[in-house]
């Protein structure tokens, strides 16, 4: 069963079809790449899948249900994690904070409990402070731990968000556009974690990314977007190789 | 009795529409809202009163003078408490700042003029005509066509103008008006002004139309006349208008059937309801959010 | 208790205990302000309705039922929280400035209801209010609701409350359920509102709507951003402030309120996140080492 299916989603904005009838399944365990050129839909496509929008048209399912209707924080609490092209992240809180509040909510213990410092709140911290500070330490963020997330350099604030979107142990990761603003050093580190990421938490990633060296090299399959419809699907040779997608996306190459 | 209710309403309401105004086309282009703008109606108020008492003036020279002092006024505030705090900082300190600025006018004000309610000499001839069954008084007049007029003029000045075209960029699009060589810090300054000329007129004519001058006039009007905005959409000049003829109309309405002594809170009970059940206002388009 | 009290009536001047109590009155009131505003970003401009409505049930509850003090300060409180609820509704829909206008309207028409509210002398209030809030009970409370509100930030609710005010979108996409926080900060902050109210109206006696006008919920809103939004030290210091202060100018008390709107101006120019909000303890400490190495070098 695919992790993720798409079947016929449309989004339209005010008579603007951000989104026509995308079909998308994405299984397991892959790296999942969507480009395509500005304006294409693929933050829109993100936005539909983890929730900020109900798609116009259309169905989505996630490991077998519909979370079309959804509002976002019950798609997180499903297993969807996400970073953001812009980055959001809770810049007043510490490194640490920010990734021990997305790794929260699963705790069961309530107002109550917290007020009153029960034992069982106690432990609950304890586990997630742990869980937080292993991913912050695998993003090599470890020795920044309590500074603001304002502070971090860019390229730290990217990876933090990644940490961030880790720590509710999804089963789903999208990442929006994560090699934004790197170096060719900082991208190759970037590939290297990604892959990591993948093997080591056993989770599906499906990015949207500009930069076609990472995507042809990283991804396992690739769908290409262009005015909200999908216009190819494919491995990287055969993206690589399509007119369609030459014509509109990655242009002739000489 | 309704028809009767319904020209008291619209004069009021067209005087909610004339500060509204200021505030809807101040939210438009830098989402803020203008505290003080409630004061600079007060302060046209006590200015229409000083050229009408110290130099006997008649009101429409009464009128530019508010409305040119006032425009100072506005450019001051935005320089001052403003301009310092954009795009720097939380959405929340400019709106604190604006707060204080409020406070500051309306304490100043209460210091240099004392806070009793003063009152317009005779300038207007306040003798009504009947219309069938309907009394209308001559300021009642004056007030419905001064702001048809200034609202008249308002909206040319958006359409057919370069500055008015400028304002409508800087409303789409702050950051792509600068980059298009757009003097934002001028428009933004000229939209301050504007907005503070309507509010001057609006305050010499309530002034003269209840009689009634005081440094604190200027917080209910400002609240009712944001709750106007608010409620014809903020942002959309339309809207504004609509919206403060509709609360006007629809507080007197309250007032003539309901009870008196509930008149303010009517007012804010519409525009919770209105909030809650279209939050974007009667002529607002909704905006889904951007992520 | 009663001992302590006696003891300090004793020692401390009238005067000066008369503003220490309005002090910790206001630390309480401002501490739950700081919770809905400070903390999770619902700017709220009319904490003073939730004050009145504590001040007025607790005060009704009193004089006309005679109820025990304890119980009608938690009734107020409760009436409170309950209009807390209510008014945090809309703001599930509602943002920013839409949602401060939300709560103008509330706490002026819950003036507007008071001035017109028999069992409550409509404009002329409630006088005769027995004076059961005593310095030692206030002090009392306001330690308790610091602790318990420490408690609360540093939990994961009050951390998923940051959150919210950092970065809504992102909030969510954590999995935190924004609705359901945003309506718990109104909850509490008007719990902590009524709390005051109730304590206020058996200070002075006397209560009318006029002592819960727009320029008290200004007043409170002040406190909080003066010390800093969201931090606890900041808004008992910002309380503390600003209930001293007005009472040093009174002096020149007509200069007082000219004073407070240029001192909100500067203070947003100068010092946007008020005079705490940035400062941590770990920035503190870590400061000092680095000056220390630095001292070790040189």
């Amino acid at each position: 069963m695919p992790i993720i299916e798409l079947q016929g989603v449309s989004q339209e904005f005010g008579g603007l079809r951000a989104l026509d009838g995308i079909d998308l399944k994405v299984e397991p365990n892959a790296i999942f790449g969507i480009i395509g050129p500005n304006g294409a839909g693929k933050t829109t496509l993100f936005n539909v899948i983890t929730g900020i929008y109900a798609p116009t048209e259309g169905r989505l399912f996630f490991h077998g249900t519909d979370i079309a209707s959804l509002s976002p924080y019950k798609v997180a609490r499903l297993g969807i994690g996400r970073t953001f092209q812009n980055i959001r992240l809770f810049n007043r809180l510490s490194v640490l904070d920010n990734v021990k509040v997305a790794a929260n909510w699963k705790r069961a213990s309530g107002l109550l409990a917290s007020l009153l410092g029960l034992p069982a709140y106690v432990r609950e911290q304890r586990e997630c402070s742990a869980k937080a500070e292993e991913l912050i330490n695998m993003m090599g963020l470890y020795e920044k731990r309590m500074e603001y997330a304002q502070s971090l350099s860019y390229g730290e604030q990217r990876r933090l968000e990644i940490a961030r979107a880790l720590a509710a142990n999804p089963s789903l990761l999208l990442l929006d556009e994560p090699a934004a603003g790197m170096n060719s050093a900082e991208k190759l580190e970037l590939m290297e974690l990604i892959w990591k990421i993948r093997d080591d938490m056993q989770l599906t990633i499906l990015l949207v990314e500009h930069d076609m060296h990472l995507v042809m090299n990283i991804c396992e399959t690739i769908a290409v977007l262009d005015y909200g419809r999908k216009i190819a699907e494919g491995d990287p040779a055969q993206i690589k190789s399509d007119p369609r997608v030459i014509q509109s996306y990655l242009g002739v190459e000489r | 009795m309704l028809l009767q209710q319904l020209v008291n309403g619209l004069t009021l309401g067209s005087t909610y529409a004339l500060i509204a105004l200021g505030y809807t086309m101040v939210y438009g282009i830098v989402q803020l809202i203008n505290f003080a703008h409630g004061e600079i109606y007060m302060v046209g108020a006590f200015v229409g009163l000083f050229l009408v008492t110290a130099w006997n003036v008649n009101l429409g020279l009464a009128m530019l003078g508010a409305m040119a002092v006032c425009m100072m006024l506005g450019m001051t505030v935005e320089r001052v408490a403003y301009r310092p705090l954009r795009g720097k900082s939380s959405r929340l300190s400019p709106l604190i700042s604006a707060l204080g600025a409020s406070i500051f006018l309306s304490t100043l004000m209460a210091l240099l003029a004392g806070v009793n309610t003063r009152r317009y000499p005779a300038i207007v001839d306040l003798s009504s005509y009947s219309l069938g069954p309907v009394q209308v008084s001559s300021m009642q007049v004056i007030i419905l066509l001064v702001s048809a007029f200034l609202m008249i003029g308002l909206h040319m000045l958006v359409r057919r103008t370069r500055i008015g075209k400028a304002m409508r960029a800087c409303s789409q699009d702050l950051e792509a008006a600068a980059l298009m060589g757009i003097n934002v810090n001028r428009v933004i300054s000229y939209t301050f002004a504007i907005g503070s000329a309507l509010a001057a007129a609006g305050g010499v004519m309530v002034g003269i139309y209840y009689n009634a001058v005081w440094p604190y006039m200027g917080t209910m009007a400002g609240l009712k006349a944001f709750a106007a905005a608010v409620m014809g959409g903020i942002g959309s000049i339309p809207g504004a208008m609509l919206g403060g003829i509709t609360l006007g109309v629809l507080e007197i309405m309250g007032v003539a059937y309901i009870s008196s002594s509930f008149k303010d809170a009517i007012a804010f009970g519409i525009l919770i309801l209105v909030l809650i059940l279209r939050p974007q206002g009667i002529l607002g388009q909704k905006i889904s959010k951007k992520v | 208790m009663t001992l302590l009290e006696q003891w300090i009536t004793e020692i401390i001047d009238p005067y000066y205990l008369r503003i220490l109590i309005l002090m910790g009155i206001n630390i309480i009131m401002v501490l739950g302000l700081n919770i809905t505003t400070g903390v999770t970003g619902q700017l709220s401009m009319g904490h003073a309705g939730f004050m009145s409505l504590g001040a007025y049930t607790s005060a009704i509850l009193t004089l006309e039922l005679g109820i025990p003090f304890w119980l009608t300060l938690l009734a107020g409180a409760a009436v409170a929280a309950v209009f807390g609820f209510i008014i945090g509704l809309p703001a599930l829909r509602l943002e920013g400035d839409y949602l401060a206008m939300v709560t103008i309207g509330f706490a002026e028409i819950v003036r507007v209801f008071f001035l017109n509210f028999e069992p409550g002398g409509k404009a002329v209030g409630l006088s005769g209010i027995p004076q059961q809030t005593t310095f030692s009970l206030v002090l009392l409370l306001t330690i308790v609701v610091i602790f318990f509100t420490q408690r609360l930030l540093s939990s994961r609710i009050g951390k998923a409350m940051y959150s919210i005010r950092e970065n809504e979108i992102a909030a969510e996409a954590c999995g935190i359920n924004t609705t359901h926080l945003k309506v718990l900060s109104f909850v509490l902050g008007a719990f902590l509102g009524g709390l005051g109210g109730a304590l206020y109206a058996h200070y002075m006696y006397y209560i009318n709507p006029q002592d819960f006008d727009f320029m008290r919920s200004i007043e409170m809103l002040n406190m909080v951003v003066l010390g800093g939004l969201g931090s606890i030290p900041g808004a008992i210091v910002g309380a503390a402030i600003l209930t001293v202060l007005p009472e040093m100018l009174r002096i020149v008390a007509e200069y007082r309120l000219l004073f407070y709107g240029a001192l909100l101006v500067i203070l947003m120019i100068f010092r946007p996140n008020g005079l705490l909000g940035d400062i941590r303890l770990y920035d503190l400490l870590k400061g000092k080492r680095k000056e220390e190495v630095k001292a070790c070098q040189s």
